[in-house]
């Protein structure tokens, strides 16, 4: 099903990433399930508030991309957009507080799950309006290339996301201005209950980026050495002023749109054929085939209690001072 | 066959919404629905539920997350004979796609000189007050009706979401449809209620100490706020529509009463208040007995975090403050 003999330009690094990186990438897709694994739990018992939409199934494309990227590069991410602040290396406690609504929050409270952001870390925010952040990462791209000091943006969004106008003329933008910006679209296979696979005719993902100039690439997403070296190929280009590249991540969506998401919608027998597909399992087995042993099964358990570390932290934060509703509304 | 001893219920908001599409697109075949998980997916609320598999994939059109262009499309199928009725899963989302109901749908029957309608709905939904964050909470109709050329129908419960939304549907220029996610799950009180037209304020409450003026789920919530203050007698006018607005109720009531307090959801800031204040001064000056009010949401972002959500939209306890500082002025 991957289809890399669909290469435009982009030439990945062939050999697979050594086990000591491995193992990092396995580290975080085992945090990014944990939290998120907990962002459900916590939404049901009512300590998580509002749309909360998670990524659980998706943890390659986050790891794998993050990885590759400096502290000071940009990214910009959507409504599912956990998994990448985590990545890029968001500390997950006070982001769990900021789904809690608490003051040590990420956003002491302001933003919420959908609006995660740190610009510490160069993550200039998750974000409710889709198609939003393409836009935004082809601008912080254009700051750094006024920078020239070889920063890159990475805009996350999903298959869904590639029909809106704001899609169509960052990829125009990114284009004129050679920017440095790698364009990463999420095929999760849905777009809230709607099937992507062929929803809407026309050409596919691939064919319409390259049809802007720009080169693309589909990717294996759950494989996490394959979306790292594909996104190691587009950085490298762009930090070296080659301008944008596109890479689809094939991947699944194996929850809900949101949490509490009856999924009536669900293709029979899908998310079954995925999970023979996950992400962590099969870093696992390369691992195991390589002599360790029952990494993941570590890895997770470390990542859950570090989880449930941020939940107890989170639960026992203050909540934002109600007078303090004005703050950071202007300069 | 139905359980005898049943009850008929009296049906929900989100039924009255589908009720009316649903009876409008049996009426006119020239009646379309088109939206993001619309059809199939029965909407994001399950608004739209049933329709896809009444009408068929040729009515009731499920569109990719491509609002700018779904509302344009929806422009171009009035102007050529049908009627859209094009939706906008989130109030908040109208400002991806403002062009085509700003520029496009509310000027070209004037700047054709008559020469095109434009028989076309765009339904939405706001609905604050339950973290829904900075991007999905907003009140905006005030932008909406500040548009000559656009109507704005608000309603507060299920008798007039489906009555205006029929009168919607059938009217030959657009409207902006406002529904509220909060009321969605509220079964009709007063179902029986005889239809009014939009331009009709409703007098929901009559007292003699003040008058206040809201719509949408501030009804309710007013209601609410009267409710926990029995010795106050207000009139309590629910506006249904903003555009046309009701001035003339609004004036006859404020001129018995003396008093007046506007309340919306909306930030205040250049909110709808502002104008209705306005047309209370031009119309009822000399009868006043003290400044006229408003009460609406502060000027911030919705923000996530629930206290602070709380401290930032107006609610029963808020009103209620606001009741007794419109009869202390
Ligand atoms: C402009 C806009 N239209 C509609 C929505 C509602 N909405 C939120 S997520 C979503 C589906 C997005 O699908 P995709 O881009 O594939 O991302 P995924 O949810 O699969 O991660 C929709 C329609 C929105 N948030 N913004
Ligand atoms: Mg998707």
């Amino acid at each position: 099903m991957p289809a890399e003999d669909e290469d435009l330009k982009i030439e990945p690094a062939s050999a697979p990433p050594d086990p000591e990186t491995l193992r990092e990438r396995l580290r975080t897709m085992a945090r990014i399930r944990a939290f998120e694994e907990q962002v459900g739990r916590q939404f049901r018992e009512g300590n998580v508030h509002g749309f909360v939409h998670t990524s659980i199934g998706q943890e390659a494309v986050a790891a794998g991309s993050c990885g590759v990227l400096d502290r000071d590069d940009f990214i910009t991410t959507t409504h599912r957009g956990h998994g990448h602040c985590l990545a890029k290396g968001a500390d997950p406690e006070p982001m769990m507080a900021e789904l809690f609504g608490r003051e040590t929050g990420t956003c002491h409270g302001r933003g919420g799950s959908m609006h995660l952001a740190d610009a510490s870390l160069g993550i200039l925010g998750a974000n409710g309006i889709v198609g939003a952040g393409v836009p935004i990462a082809v601008g912080a791209a254009l700051a750094a290339r006024r920078e020239q000091a070889g920063r890159v943006a990475l805009a996350f969004f999903g298959e869904g996301a590639v029909h809106c106008g704001a899609f169509h003329e960052g990829m125009v933008l990114a284009v004129a201005w050679q920017a440095p910006v790698v364009f990463i679209c999420e095929n999760n296979h849905y777009a809230e209950f709607t099937p992507s696979t062929g929803a809407w005719g026309g050409p596919g993902l691939l064919e319409r980026a390259s049809a802007y100039g720009v080169p693309a690439l589909r990717v294996e997403g759950n494989d996490v050495g394959k979306v790292e070296a594909a996104v190691r190929a587009a950085v490298n280009s762009a930090r070296a002023g080659a301008g944008p590249a596109f890479l689809e991540m094939l991947t699944y969506r194996m929850g809900g749109h949101y949490e509490g998401d009856a999924e009536p919608y669900r293709v029979e027998g899908e998310r079954e054929e995925w999970a023979e597909r996950d992400p962590i399992a099969a870093v696992d087995a390369t691992l195991a085939a390589a002599g360790q042993d029952g990494v993941a099964k570590a890895l997770l358990e470390e990542a859950r209690q570090e989880m449930e570390a941020a939940v107890r932290n989170a639960l026992a934060a203050p909540y934002p001072e109600p007078e303090a509703v004005m703050e950071y509304v202007g300069a | 066959m139905p359980d005898p001893t049943a009850t008929a219920k009296p049906p929900r908001y989100l039924d009255a919404v589908n009720a009316a599409l649903a009876d409008e697109m049996r009426a006119d075949g020239s009646v379309i629905a088109l939206g993001v998980d619309i059809g199939r997916g029965g909407g994001a609320y399950g608004v739209t539920r049933g329709l896809f598999e009444e009408f068929g994939a040729d009515r009731v059109i499920d569109t990719p997350i491509a609002e700018a262009g779904v509302l344009g499309a929806a422009v171009g199928a009035a102007m050529a004979g049908q009627r859209p009725v094009a939706e906008v899963m989130y109030m908040d989302f109208v400002t991806v796609c403002l062009d085509p109901i700003v520029n496009q749908a509310a000027k070209l029957r004037y700047m054709t000189g008559g020469g095109v309608t434009v028989p076309i709905v765009f339904r939405t939904q706001t609905g604050g007050g339950r973290s829904g964050g900075a991007q999905h909470s907003q009140s905006l109709e005030g932008i909406l009706a500040h548009i000559p050329g656009l109507d704005v129908y608000c309603p507060s419960d299920a008798r007039d979401a489906y009555d205006l939304l029929v009168a919607a549907i059938r009217a030959d220029h657009p409207v902006c449809f406002v529904e509220n996610r909060r009321l969605y799950g509220k079964r009709a009180d007063g179902w029986e209620r005889e239809a009014l037209p939009p331009g009709r304020a409703r007098l929901v409450r009559e007292g003699a100490d003040l008058t206040i003026v809201t719509w949408g789920r501030m009804v309710p919530e007013s209601i609410a706020a009267l409710d926990a203050l029995p010795d106050v007698a207000a009139d309590l006018i629910d506006l249904r529509t903003l555009a046309p607005l009701d001035v003339d109720t609004v004036v006859e009531s404020v001129r018995r009463t003396g008093r007046c307090l506007v309340v919306h959801e909306a930030v205040e800031r250049f909110g709808p208040g502002g104008e209705l204040i306005s047309k209370v001064a031009e119309g009822a000056l000399f009868d006043l007995d003290g400044p006229i009010l408003r009460h609406g949401a502060r000027p911030t972002p919705v923000p996530y975090s629930p206290g602070l959500e709380a401290a930032m939209l107006p609610d029963s306890e808020g009103i209620g403050a606001a009741i007794a500082r419109t009869l202390e002025g």
